[in-house]
């Protein structure tokens, strides 16, 4: 796809975003807007997908697993967007009976999920799982995953970055979205996450950055690298570097909007920062 | 009354490691995960016939747990081994989202469960997992009662869809129950079905695991009392055997629970429960009383706390004159 269309998906999808959590006044714009233009570029132009009905065990296709599940108002317009179920079930999202839960889930069978997720820390061991799997059944397509950065201070994690480089599971990449907040503020004042760089190339693991983690034409070319440093005995990491609220002026540089929803006039305003290119749900 | 006996005496966890190498040999899609007790959990056989359907993990259960979770997108059916502590207590959350709430078909086994692993003490003596396991929406718990059982229901939950606790133990334990053999499928493990161990008249004894054959015992004493007891193995706590528990009290019109297990949360709960709601019932509950265990043996262990034959015999008293 070209960038300038991958483009053209990501205004949509800041403007689903938006909508999704103004209507229920609740929800994570903020990690949302910043992960917009990975999420788009995966979904239509990195990961190799199979067409026709969502299938569980994902044979032979590529894997995406969310382990920062706050972030599900990104995901689920992406997955809306690629045809994994309509556009219009957007509009349920945290409504009572919604296959779009808070957090994603399979338990309420929307395709596209394969793993609830929610409470932070778990998506690593989860994708390794998987990625262990294909290479079991012989699938040589990759697992990726999105990691917050904050949620890095879960001990969980380095327990699955160890076993990842220590058992080459270089059928995956982990994208650490990168942004220096979390809510009760920076990741500088919370807990320094210290050189993330170091730790994951001490624990053996393939580090690239992604300098420009909301600027499509990197974001395409830094999975693309990523993809090509596959299979060569070692996991790779992608720490990209973003800007939470990425695209709304008044919520981008600041950990504010984290978990927090825009109201009517803040609404419109964002909006009109981002035009209406595929058609509103 | 029946009387059971024994040849023979093994530990439950050698019935996992039995029914997990049979397992490797007849269903390609199971794998096993172990965090660095391979010779407590004995999956040694499994390993050397099937290496590349095995997974260290190291001494990291939460990785475990999510590791088997991911595993079954793929289709693999992965049964994940350590110590009943480090099974549930250590690792609730990780099982809580993304193997329960994520409808995964993970086989968590667990071995040294209870009072009965002993000299440890009770850093690794979980008295309250039953309790953590069955609070799980869509969790089969099973806590089986000899080295023929476990091996059966090894076998059995492979076969059943969605996530099972396999609780088992460390002592070596008689084997009074019939080997599963796979000739017509004889002595098949049904999950979620009571079975009778003895017919009676004056008190129902429903315990698990361990504290089978010690009920097994009492009975036989009750009898030389003039005591009709009928015992129930309930090998599976969730889902539980109404009717099988219902049908049974309906006669006798009392009932003795018998775990190794706190009280609270545990096997009598679940049968205080079923009974308040169809038939209030008098029940007497042994167990630990929200309690931690300490270092013993497992003998000397299961006297201290009350959980043998002999506190079965008193309990049955007790509740028959209540009646």
């Amino acid at each position: 796809m070209e960038i300038k269309e991958l483009e053209n998906i990501v205004f949509q999808t800041r403007r689903d975003i938006l909508r999704m959590v103004h209507k229920v006044n609740s929800g994570h714009p903020g990690g949302s807007l910043g992960c917009t233009e990975f999420l788009v570029a995966l979904y239509n132009e990195v990961m190799e997908l199979k067409e026709g009905d969502f299938d569980m065990d994902g044979t032979n296709e590529d894997l995406f697993f969310l382990s920062n599940g706050h972030i599900s108002p990104v995901f689920y317009s992406v997955l809306a967007h690629r045809g994994y179920f309509s556009k219009e079930e957007l509009g349920t999202f945290r409504l009572l009976n919604s296959r779009l839960q808070g957090h994603p889930t399979t338990h309420e069978g929307l395709p596209g999920v394969r793993m609830a997720s929610g409470s932070l820390g778990q998506g690593l061991s989860v994708a390794l799982g998987a990625a262990q799997a294909k290479k079991l059944n012989g699938d040589n397509n990759l697992v990726y995953t999105l990691h917050g950065d904050g949620e890095l201070q879960e001990g969980q994690n380095w327990e699955a970055i160890m076993y990842a480089a220590g058992k080459n599971v270089d059928n995956l990449i982990a994208t650490i979205d990168f942004n220096g907040q979390q809510i009760d503020g920076p990741t500088s004042e919370v807990l320094p996450l210290g050189d993330l760089e170091a730790k994951f190339k001490a624990f053996g693991w393939d580090v690239l950055h992604i300098k420009e983690g909301n600027n499509m034409e990197a974001v395409v070319n830094g999975l693309n690298e990523a993809k090509a440093r596959t299979g060569k005995g070692k996991p790779v990491c992608v720490l990209m570097h973003t800007i939470m609220g990425n695209g709304v002026d008044f919520m981008m540089h600041t950990h504010a909007w984290h978990g927090k929803a825009p109201n009517d006039e803040q609404l419109a305003n964002g909006l009109a920062q981002n035009p209406e290119t595929l058609g509103d749900y | 009354m029946k009387k059971y006996t024994y040849t023979e005496s093994k530990d439950t966890r050698s019935g996992f490691g039995a029914g997990l190498a049979e397992l490797g040999r007849t269903n390609p899609n199971v794998v096993a995960l172990c965090a660095d007790l391979i010779g407590s959990l004995k999956m040694e056989k499994f390993i050397e016939e099937n290496p590349n359907r095995f997974f260290q993990i190291g001494i990291a259960e939460a990785n475990m747990i999510g590791i088997a979770a991911g595993m079954t997108v793929g289709g693999k059916i992965p049964f994940t081994g350590t110590f009943a502590n480090f099974s549930t207590g250590r690792v609730y959350d990780q099982i809580r989202q993304s193997v329960a709430y994520s409808d995964k078909n993970v086989k968590i086994c667990a071995s040294h469960a209870g009072l009965t692993l002993g000299e440890d003490g009770a850093t690794h003596q979980i008295l309250e997992d039953i309790g953590l396991m069955k609070m799980l929406p869509g969790m089969t718990v099973i806590n089986t009662c000899d080295y023929n059982q476990t091996e059966a229901a090894t076998i059995a939950i492979a076969e059943h869809e969605g996530p099972v606790y396999l609780r088992f133990g460390r002592p070596v334990m008689p084997i009074f129950m019939p080997k599963y053999t796979d000739v017509n499928n004889e002595n098949k493990f049904e999950i979620g079905k009571a079975i009778q161990m003895t017919e009676g008249t004056d008190v129902t004894i429903v315990a698990t695991g361990h504290l089978v054959w010690e009920a097994l015992q009492a009975s036989e004493k009750l009898e030389e009392m003039g005591i009709s007891a009928e015992v129930i193995n309930i090998h599976t706590i969730k889902p539980l055997d109404d009717a099988a528990i219902l049908k049974s009290v309906a006669k006798t019109g009392c009932v003795v629970t018998a775990e190794e297990h706190n009280v609270l949360g545990g096997l009598g709960e679940s049968v205080a429960r079923v009974l308040a709601e169809n038939n209030p019932t008098p029940q007497e509950f042994i167990g630990t009383n929200d309690t931690f265990g300490e270092s013993g043996t497992p003998a000397q262990l299961m006297e201290k706390y009350g959980l043998n034959a002999e506190s079965i015999v008193k309990a049955s008293k007790k509740v028959i004159a209540r009646k």
